[in-house]
């Protein structure tokens, strides 16, 4: 079992490319559960209406692939946005485990939808030219995608950064997960600050999804099931409702993933298995998450 | 004094019920004896579905705690009444990749034993897993049950010369009679009517009430959720084998997160925490996906062919489910 340095930085590179990936998906789950206490299981379908999309956009329209991206991300949050209302919003005041139903409900809705809109067969993502180049650093040959999804990531999480600690809205959202009922007296627009934690979740969804598509570019109904009970995963890992954890536990479970399959070669066939013992030891030696605070019951 | 207990004493099985399975006992043995092979499959999957459905009841409507593992205890069920008694020979032609581990090589066993030891073994399982994962609570116990599921299935599709791996095993030896199913339906039903009346269900019912009044009424919350969590695993695990020796031949992708949402769709649209409402929904729900199953494939009307529409039944019965949950979101989790 032998692994040369540059083999080793190849597959590090991996892993921080799909750790990004799992910490954007990670961060919508963990907005909604902070707010509404609520696992959005349609999530991973909303990443995967983002991959489809953009597949459309470019394919069938001639608009350049950077707008086509633009617009299926601001499409998806749409998506999202009307998956709230729709889904969520009339449960409101029901028990926890009801809308927790309708989640699951909506995620089965949206797989079949989408097996029945855009078919059940694989679709190639059209990736870019100008995205998909082999680059050589001193030896290690890597895509140029591995390095371009990390710097996109960095981006967003400064602009997500920006609004939720500078402006009114990201107030409002911090005060509502901190405590719903006080936040509600205090004249806060409930259903708009849920709305808008809808679109920014999906919006970064379907940029997740899109990054997905051009690293593993086949396009599948099903496709966003996985990833999506995974960045769940990471995002309990990390502390649910907590945005810092969501990205600490999608790195550690991208990371973790790809550097198991790189040095245990012999356990390959287990890389999905990996994140749910992950979950099952961290939850029962910390159930809050690694960053996560802890909660006690009033009675 | 004793006579005034017992008119205040509620009978266990009430009118209702006893017409529901007086009529459905009539009917299962119409259709087992005169209906063809098709009806006789939809009826053998009602029954199936029966069990399941009140194992979901068991642990997610009358003890409150939401589980997602069923499709894991029903692998584990399945695989073990498939080992057990698929003939040695044809265990032979079925791991042909790499032998079969040595200690099941031989064995052949009569199929009740086998149901029993796939209800066992599931149980042991829902044991192991429960104990640790049963402190959590809703959200996380449903996605830590659910990560087990997933787990069972990854290592199934690992563990060749145990389970076949991703090739699955096949020849399984079809009892396909539906009267097992069935018998095993209404020792089911019998068995949560009763369990429900006793002071488990009881005890059972105020844990989902209300947690910490429970623990103060000295209840141990700890216990009563172990075992109806082992108990549901038990149930799960006896509707796998019989799923396994209905269908003849399993693989691990069958038991995906997918065959647990029927099984939950079959418990809200029966009512949570209604015995009656879910033989009834599992009946009905289990027959009209399969009789629905033409708007997957095409149908052929003579002089016009309706192409049909791949997981278009699935979408409709999504949208039944959200729209029982909106609508009914108060009545949800009451108690009929």
């Amino acid at each position: 079992m032998t692994m040369s340095f540059t083999e080793f930085m190849q597959h590090l590179a991996n892993g921080i490319s799909l750790g990004s990936l799992y910490a954007l998906i990670a961060i919508g789950y963990t907005m909604v559960y902070g707010i509404l206490r609520l696992i959005n299981f349609a999530h991973g379908d909303i990443f995967m209406l983002g991959a489809y999309l953009t597949y459309y956009a470019i394919v069938f329209t001639s608009i350049p692939w950077y707008i086509a991206f633009i617009l299926a991300a601001v499409i998806t949050g749409i998506i999202g946005f009307l998956l709230e209302r729709i889904a969520y919003r009339p449960l409101r005041d029901a028990q926890r485990i009801t809308v927790l139903i309708s989640a699951i409900g909506a995620s089965f809705f949206l797989q079949n939808f989408a097996t029945v809109v855009f078919g059940g067969r694989p679709k190639a993502f059209p990736i870019p030219q100008l995205l998909n180049k082999i680059v050589n650093l001193g030896g290690v040959s890597i895509n140029i995608v591995t390095f371009i999804i990390p710097a996109i990531t960095i981006g967003l999480l400064i602009g997500l950064n920006y609004i939720i600690n500078k402006t009114k809205t990201g107030m409002a959202m911090r005060a509502l997960s901190k405590d719903y009922d006080t936040a509600r007296l205090m004249g806060i627009d409930v259903n708009r600050i849920i709305s808008i934690t809808f679109f920014i979740g999906s919006f970064l969804a379907a940029v997740g999804g899109i990054m997905w598509g051009i690293k593993y570019p086949q396009l599948m109904p099903l496709m966003g099931s996985m990833p999506g009970v995974k960045c769940f995963i990471a995002a309990v890992i990390g502390g649910i409702g907590n945005i810092g954890g969501a990205v600490l536990g999608g790195f550690i479970l991208g990371l973790g993933e790809i550097l198991l399959v790189a040095l245990l070669p012999g356990l390959t066939g287990y890389r999905d298995a990996f994140a749910f013992i992950l979950l099952i030891i961290i939850l029962l030696a910390k159930p809050t998450g690694l960053l996560g605070e802890k909660v006690t019951e009033k009675v | 004094m004793t006579d005034r207990l017992k008119v205040e004493r509620k009978r266990i099985l009430d009118t209702n019920t006893l017409i529901l399975l007086g009529v459905l006992l009539a009917v299962v043995l119409i259709i087992n004896f005169l209906a063809n092979d098709y009806v006789k499959t939809i009826a053998n999957l009602c029954g199936i579905y029966v069990t399941l459905g009140l194992s979901m009841q068991l642990i997610n409507g009358f003890t409150g705690l939401f589980s997602l593992g069923h499709a894991g205890f029903m692998a584990i069920g399945a695989y073990t009444v498939a080992l057990l008694t698929i003939t040695p020979e044809n265990k032979a032609m079925n791991f042909f990749l790499e032998p079969i581990v040595p200690f099941l090589e031989n064995v052949q066993w009569s199929l009740l034993p086998a149901l029993l030891m796939g209800g066992i073994i599931a149980a042991i399982f829902g044991f192991l897993i429960g104990a640790p994962v049963l402190r959590l609570t809703d959200d996380y116990l449903a996605i830590a049950t659910l990560g087990f599921a997933e787990i069972i299935r990854v290592i199934f599709t690992n563990t060749q010369s145990l389970t076949n791996g991703a090739l699955g095993l096949k020849a399984i030896p079809k009892y396909s009679s539906i009267l097992w199913s069935w018998i095993v339906a209404f020792i089911t039903i019998l068995f949560m009517i009763f369990l429900m009346e006793g002071s488990y269900g009881k005890a059972f019912k105020s844990i989902k009430e209300d947690e910490i009044a429970a623990r103060s009424m000295g209840i141990n919350l700890f216990k009563h959720k172990v075992m109806s969590f082992t108990f549901s695993s038990f149930l799960a695990g006896i509707a796998g084998g019989l799923m396994a020796i209905h269908l003849g031949t399993i693989d691990p992708n069958m038991f995906r997160i997918t065959l647990t949402f029927n099984i939950i769709l079959i418990m809200v649209l029966g009512g949570i925490g209604n015995i009656n409402g879910t033989v009834i929904s599992a009946v009905v729900v289990t027959a009209a996906m399969e009789i629905l199953r033409f708007l997957d494939s095409s149908i052929n009307l003579g002089f016009i062919k309706i192409p049909g529409i791949p997981g278009m039944r699935m979408v409709i019965f999504s949208i039944i489910l959200m729209l029982v949950v909106i609508i009914r979101k108060d009545r949800l989790l009451k108690e009929n």
